[in-house]
């Protein structure tokens, strides 16, 4: 019905800067994008909507140059377009800005925005035409008062995005595509971004704005599109609906997925985290953890819920506040924390959380090799004969222990990943997107085993993107919103809906 | 059952293509060079002149492995052999000589290891400073002049063998490289400690994340290769017989060679000691097989450096493959 009345009034096709027709994507089996149509006006700030998984980022790729998409066409001023790499595409006129910024920290203001097309004269640098052209470029902006010889790496978050944005007006370019520009911004940059963003409309710049908090596209898009499973849900004015129905219409209608939940009997308190703060992004974190259930915590993506877990595992450095294990609540190592029996799941799987060079068996007894160890000896036969129980019980995918890494999928990294918790037989388990990127059936494993492991009297902490997957498996769940955790409540209290508005709500 | 096991072990642990390499090369030479290269003495020379830069390669397989490098061993062989040679000169015993060099070479590293994991500046520069503080420190403890000492059973160890003692086959200093050989492998792949080398340099965040030990590990990466050198340090006095602080120059280049050569990677996480084994053996095999044939030193030398780079580019394409 509200689709109905959105749909009608975005039908207006003329003076399309960017089009983007019937795109499709898949990766493997996924299907990323399915006939995916998109376009911006010059003078139109266009808001791109979606749940994490959506489907946003794959089409701001293939709208950038960085992604080839396996169908669909592209027109850019009525003519076709076709990048095959993010330069073709600024050099076209189409510009990404990605949420993480790319300065190069040792070069200055002017070095920074004229990156790669440095004007020349006799061999030499021009650097009086340099300064002219980042001058002109910081006017369009508002900003020709900056001081072009400053290091990057002295700017705040806002000025870096500043001049990230002046690179691709000094290059000419005339779509801007942001992502999730004001993530790590506070409330009065956001509002000077806001400025700079509605000047850049009145000059016929095209802009895509791609974010999560819904009260800002509210107050800043001309239009919105929200794409859900890789297809594009609706568009329309954001000044004609409410937060609440572009959250109904991010979430659409899902079929229930069957999550095991067994009769839990909650135990006495294991972990007591209190006024928390960190060196990176969190700012106020208090929350206890039970044996015998799951506390989920849910929140965007650079909310700050992986660094609150980071913290707790002594991965990053605490500022303020106390952790307290059992009654230990002294310094922490990840060395540390392993010996009080607490075991972490890093999100990052191909970076941190395997070594992909090294064998299943190799990563999966790293922190308990100790028990393997007879005098000394860490003897390949009984660690292969304690592999091949693991790989049976977790169903993993491989022609035996010592496969590398390397070869195996994702879900089944994963498996050798969860199971290295298992192996070490830790009481709290803190698990940071659990389930990312990995199959169905493997997804249903895991909850299952989750639910076990609660069963037997663990504890467990699971961070997800995915809020079905926490209401189905978790206890009690808390929200975490531009560094602060909301207080924690019982799952059976909580809709879909109601913790998609507080993660998206600009606190 | 156990022992058989550990042989396979042995084979499968990547050392198969150095292996070929270095009988290919061997084989070209005894084909072209003269009739006398493809004898048993010629064998027994090649194996005897690779062991210095081999113990001293073994250490740094360890580094390597771990996603280190250690540039200061050839310095720390130069003030062994001087070290070694003021005890003897002093009228103290072999064996406390002997002591004195392990030491001496247990303590360069030790300053290596901390200064790496307490100011937290990267192995090369480091070691690039520590070659030149060790280098200066033999420099001066020795005038800048060769120390003489007197000849004892310490200068035997890389020694012609004579008739009747042809049926060692190699002097003890070959003998202490290939049991030092053993010793690292089953380091490095039966013990927790070679598990967390080898997690370190494949990927140091998922060995954090796992709680090893990272700086005791990194540590203990540059004691080993310093005792390494140590050793080195004493077969280098064995052959000189006296203390020399300008030996060894650019030793740490061929250790670093021999490791590659045998399928190291300096990103960390891949070395075996087998193929580090038989590329000290091929670097000396092509210097020997030059020489016999009449080349002169600067052919032997861009020979040198197109056969690391032949072999490490063989490696990669290897790699590509198997993904």
């Amino acid at each position: 019905m509200i689709s109905d009345k959105l749909n009608s009034n975005s039908k207006n096709t003329s003076t399309n800067r960017l089009e983007a027709r019937d795109i499709d994507v898949t990766f493997g089996a996924t299907t990323a994008l399915a006939k995916a149509n998109f376009s911006v006006k010059s003078g139109e700030i266009h808001a791109l909507l979606g749940e994490n998984g959506a489907g946003k980022s794959t089409l701001m790729k293939v709208l950038a140059g960085s992604l080839i998409p396996d169908r669909g066409e592209m027109f850019l001023d009525g003519a076709p377009y076709q990048p095959h790499t993010p330069l073709d595409g600024r050099l076209a006129g189409v510009a990404m800005i990605y949420q993480e910024l790319s300065m190069a920290p040792h070069l200055t203001v002017a070095e920074n925005i004229c990156l790669g097309l440095e004007p020349i004269r006799s061999l030499l640098l021009d650097r009086h035409e340099m300064e002219k052209r980042s001058r002109s470029a910081l006017d369009k902006l508002g900003h020709g008062n900056m001081d072009l010889h400053r290091p990057a790496d002295e700017l705040s978050i806002s000025e870096q995005q500043l001049v990230e944005i002046a690179r691709s007006i000094a290059l000419g370019c005339k779509v801007l595509i942001l992502d999730e520009p004001t993530s790590s911004l506070t409330r009065s940059d956001v509002d000077k971004l806001f400025a700079l963003l509605n000047r850049l409309k009145s000059q016929d710049y095209a802009i895509i704005y791609i974010s999560h908090f819904i009260e800002e596209v509210r107050e800043v898009a001309d239009r919105f599109t929200v794409l859900r499973d890789g297809c594009v849900a609706v568009s329309g004015d954001p000044k004609t609906v409410s937060t609440d129905e572009i959250v109904s219409l991010m979430l659409g209608s899902k079929t229930a997925a069957a999550y095991p939940r067994s009769d839990r009997n909650i135990g006495n308190t294991i972990l007591t985290v209190s006024n928390l703060a960190s060196a990176s992004k969190v700012e106020s974190a208090s929350f206890t953890l039970r044996r015998g259930e799951v506390l989920g915590i849910a929140g965007l993506v650079g909310s700050g819920r992986t660094e609150l877990v980071r913290a707790i595992f002594g991965l990053d450095a605490v500022l303020k506040g106390e952790i307290k294990i059992g009654s230990y609540s002294g310094q922490a190592t990840p060395h540390t924390r392993w010996n009080q029996s607490i075991g972490y799941l890093s999100e990052n799987r191909k970076d941190e959380g395997v070594a992909v060079s090294m064998d299943i068996a190799s990563n999966l007894i790293l922190p308990s090799a100790k028990s393997l160890t007879n005098r000394g000896l860490l003897l390949p036969a009984a660690v292969d004969a304690a592999m091949k129980t693991w790989i049976e019980k977790l169903n993993v995918k491989c022609s035996g222990p010592r496969a590398k890494m390397l070869s195996l999928s994702g879900g089944n990294q994963q498996k050798v990943a969860l199971a290295r918790l298992l192996f070490r037989d830790v009481d709290v388990l803190i698990l940071d997107e659990p389930t990312r990127g990995i199959d169905v059936k493997t997804k249903n494993q895991i909850y299952a085993l989750i639910d076990n492991l609660a069963k037997e009297g663990k504890a467990i902490i699971m961070i997800s993107s995915y809020l079905p997957e926490l209401l189905g498996v978790c206890d009690r769940i808390a929200v975490m919103n531009r560094g602060k955790l909301g207080e924690s409540r019982p799952t059976s209290n909580l809709t879909e809906q109601q913790l998609m508005v507080e993660t998206v709500s600009a606190n | 059952m156990q022992a058989k096991s550990f042989i396979r072990q042995i084979a499968s642990k990547g050392a198969a293509g150095p292996f070929i390499g270095l009988l290919a090369v061997y084989l070209l030479f005894a084909y072209i060079g003269p009739s006398s290269f493809f004898s048993l003495s010629t064998v027994q020379a090649i194996v005897r002149q690779s062991a210095i830069v081999g113990v001293t390669a073994i250490g740094m397989t360890i580094v390597i492995i771990g996603g280190g490098i250690d540039l200061s061993v050839g310095s720390i062989v130069a003030l062994t052999t001087v070290c070694i040679a003021f005890t003897l000169q002093a009228g103290f015993s072999s064996l406390l000589a002997l002591l004195a060099a392990i030491v001496v070479g247990l303590m360069c590293g030790l300053f290596n290891g901390a200064l790496i994991t307490k100011l937290k500046v990267v192995p090369f520069i480091v070691t690039l400073g520590s070659l030149l503080v060790f280098r200066g420190i033999a420099k001066g403890a020795s005038g800048e002049q060769k120390v003489d000492a007197p000849l004892t059973w310490l200068n035997e160890f890389l020694a012609v063998l004579n008739q009747n003692q042809n049926w060692q086959l190699f002097p003890s200093g070959v003998w202490i490289m290939f049991l030092l050989a053993i010793a690292v492998f089953v380091l490095l792949h039966y013990t927790r400690f070679g598990l967390h080398v080898f997690a370190l340099g494949s990927n140091e965040k998922t060995a954090i994340l796992c709680g090893v030990p990272v700086d005791r590990i990194k540590g203990l990466l540059y004691v080993l290769s310093g005792f390494f050198a140590g050793i080195a340090g004493i077969l280098q006095f064995s052959r000189l017989t006296v203390g020399d602080p300008t030996a060894a120059v650019g030793l740490e280049l061929e250790a670093i060679a021999a490791v590659v050569i045998g399928g190291g990677s300096l990103k960390g996480g891949e070395g075996s000691i087998m193929g580090t084994i038989f590329g000290a053996l091929l670097m000396t095999t092509i210097r020997s097989g030059c020489s016999q044939i009449g080349l002169a030193n600067w052919v032997q030398e861009i020979l040198m450096g197109a056969i690391i780079i032949v072999a490490v580019t063989l490696d990669q394409l290897r790699h590509a493959r198997r993904k």
